[in-house]
């Protein structure tokens, strides 16, 4: 692998690679040493352009499990702020003998942006409303651990799918890997012509969730929504949100994947987050390994 | 993307299916006297079996540690701990030169501290595995003793690394491959390729 920059770049064999490899790092986790030695003296730079503190800290962890040294440039206190391009920043980094750019931005392309001017692997960690790559292998490594294969599974992605990286990376992702793909949620979060991506947009939550063995519940982005896309959180909660009630309509031993952060009670009820079905604290778990493999693969090039 | 080459550390060393081509130099029979009377060694060397733990080395260490493992419940009465140690991440090509072999998982179901810890692999080459597994072994704990067990021992060594317990002796040329490898009807063999 040279980059990551977006599952729908990848074919099935590259993304099974990556959960396979991940396989064997979720257990260095487990050890009471949490560290093997297999990137000591490589030099792994977060560039977190957009806050973040989930995906910031579990690729830190990841750097630091495999022994590489991991530093972490955010927006504020950058030389951004000297207006220096964003380029010449990541060339900067990459003339330090920079081993890998880990890149979140909030405008979609950066982290491809990137990858063509330097000649460091990059990883995208977030751009904008484009790809969350790196959520999507997690989600797919956490379900293959309670359903083996999704191959056939009917998994229903709720939310703003418009404005969520999360869900067009889980899109390609769980297609590829031979998921069925049911996405839901208010008109004004559908984007046009998703039907392209292979998915069934599904206008009620009922409609999504019918039968299904996997409720993906994405986050209402308040800070990504600058005009009013429905009248109310209130309403929200009502007609799309996850709860107790509308869980029943799923398959009974489906199982319920978030993101996160969660706002408890706006899309997802807390006795659902925090019930049975709900593999969110598992999703954070696996997101160090899932990270620690594509840091594994991504520094196995040629130098 | 593309997926990165799959180097074995140690190309002349590693389990597989039979395709029954090369010499064999090891039959099931063979095999079975080998690893009794490694058992009979490694309980020799650790009376009473106190403290004594089997630690495969993933993954052709594997089914040689089985067998090995069978003869020792027989000679303590009793079954021994066994783990399986993969050491992919700790391999000195890995992290000097960055080759990305898939790792396996490794299962250590118990502390080692304290404990007499034998590896067991199916062929000794280089010593680069077993040195690899020395290290990692270190990262479960601090061990009593470390020794190692091996069903056949090559030469060819390029580090100063002794294997204690040795099923068979056999002479190589470094271009030659050993595999340790189950026949179609299941027995298992090894042969010179």
């Amino acid at each position: 692998m040279k980059h990551l920059l977006g599952i729908e770049g990848m074919t099935r064999a590259e993304i099974e690679l990556v959960l396979e490899t991940s396989e064997a790092m979720l257990e260095i986790s487990q050890r009471e040493i949490k560290r093997v030695p297999t990137l000591r003296g490589r030099t792994v730079i977060n560039v977190f352009l957009e806050s973040s503190t989930r995906t910031r800290v579990s690729f830190e962890i990841a750097a630091k499990r495999l022994s590489a040294d991991a530093i972490n440039v955010t927006r504020a206190g950058s030389s951004l702020s000297k207006a220096e391009t964003l380029a010449d920043m990541a060339r900067n980094l990459a003339a330090m003998s920079a081993d890998v750019l880990v890149v979140r931005d909030s405008v979609a392309g950066v982290p491809h942006m990137l990858a063509e001017r330097v000649r460091v692997p990059v990883v995208n960690a977030g751009d904008g409303c484009h790809e969350h790559p790196t959520q999507a292998l997690l989600d797919a490594f956490t379900l293959r651990q309670s359903l083996g294969s999704l191959e056939g599974r009917v998994i229903a992605i709720v939310g703003d799918i418009s404005h969520s990286r999360v869900a067009r990376s889980d899109i390609h992702c769980f297609t590829k890997l031979g998921a069925e793909v049911r996405v839901a949620g208010p008109p004004t979060m559908m984007p046009a012509g998703i039907e392209v991506l292979g998915v069934k947009p599904c206008f009620s939550l009922e409609q999504a969730l019918a039968g299904a063995d996997v409720i993906v519940m994405l986050r209402i982005q308040q800070e990504r929504l600058d005009g009013a896309l429905f009248p109310s959180v209130r309403e929200y909660s009502r007609t799309f949100g996850l709860t107790q009630r509308t869980l029943a309509l799923a398959k009974p031993e489906a199982i319920v994947l978030h993101p996160g952060p969660i706002n408890r009670g706006v899309e997802i009820a807390s006795d659902v987050a925090d019930a049975e079905p709900s593999r969110i604290l598992e999703q954070v778990t696996n997101g160090v390994a899932v990270r620690m493999a594509v840091l594994y693969l991504l520094t196995g090039g040629q130098r | 993307m593309s997926p990165p080459d799959l180097h074995p550390a140690e190309p002349h060393a590693k389990s597989e299916q039979s395709d029954a081509g090369g010499r064999v130099v090891l039959d099931a029979a063979g095999i079975q006297r080998a690893t009794t009377r490694i058992a009979h060694e490694i309980f020799e060397r650790n009376p009473g079996a106190d403290d004594l733990c089997l630690v495969a080395i993933v993954r052709g260490g594997q089914p040689v540690a089985e067998l090995i493992a069978v003869q020792l419940a027989q000679l303590a009465g009793r079954a021994i701990p066994s783990g399986a140690l993969d050491i992919t991440l700790y391999r000195d090509d890995v992290v000097a030169r960055g080759v990305r072999p898939m790792p396996r998982p490794t299962r250590m179901p118990f502390s080692v501290e304290g404990k007499r810890v034998v590896l067991v692999d199916d062929v000794s080459f280089t010593g680069r595995t077993v040195r690899a597994a020395m290290d990692a072994v270190l990262d479960f704990g601090r061990p009593a003793a470390i020794q190692v067990a091996v069903l056949v021992d090559r030469g060819h060594r390029e580090l100063p690394i002794k294997v204690d317990f040795v099923g068979k002796n056999i002479p190589t040329s470094r271009a030659e491959r050993v595999v340790l490898r189950a026949r179609p009807d299941g027995e298992l063999e090894v042969a010179i390729v």
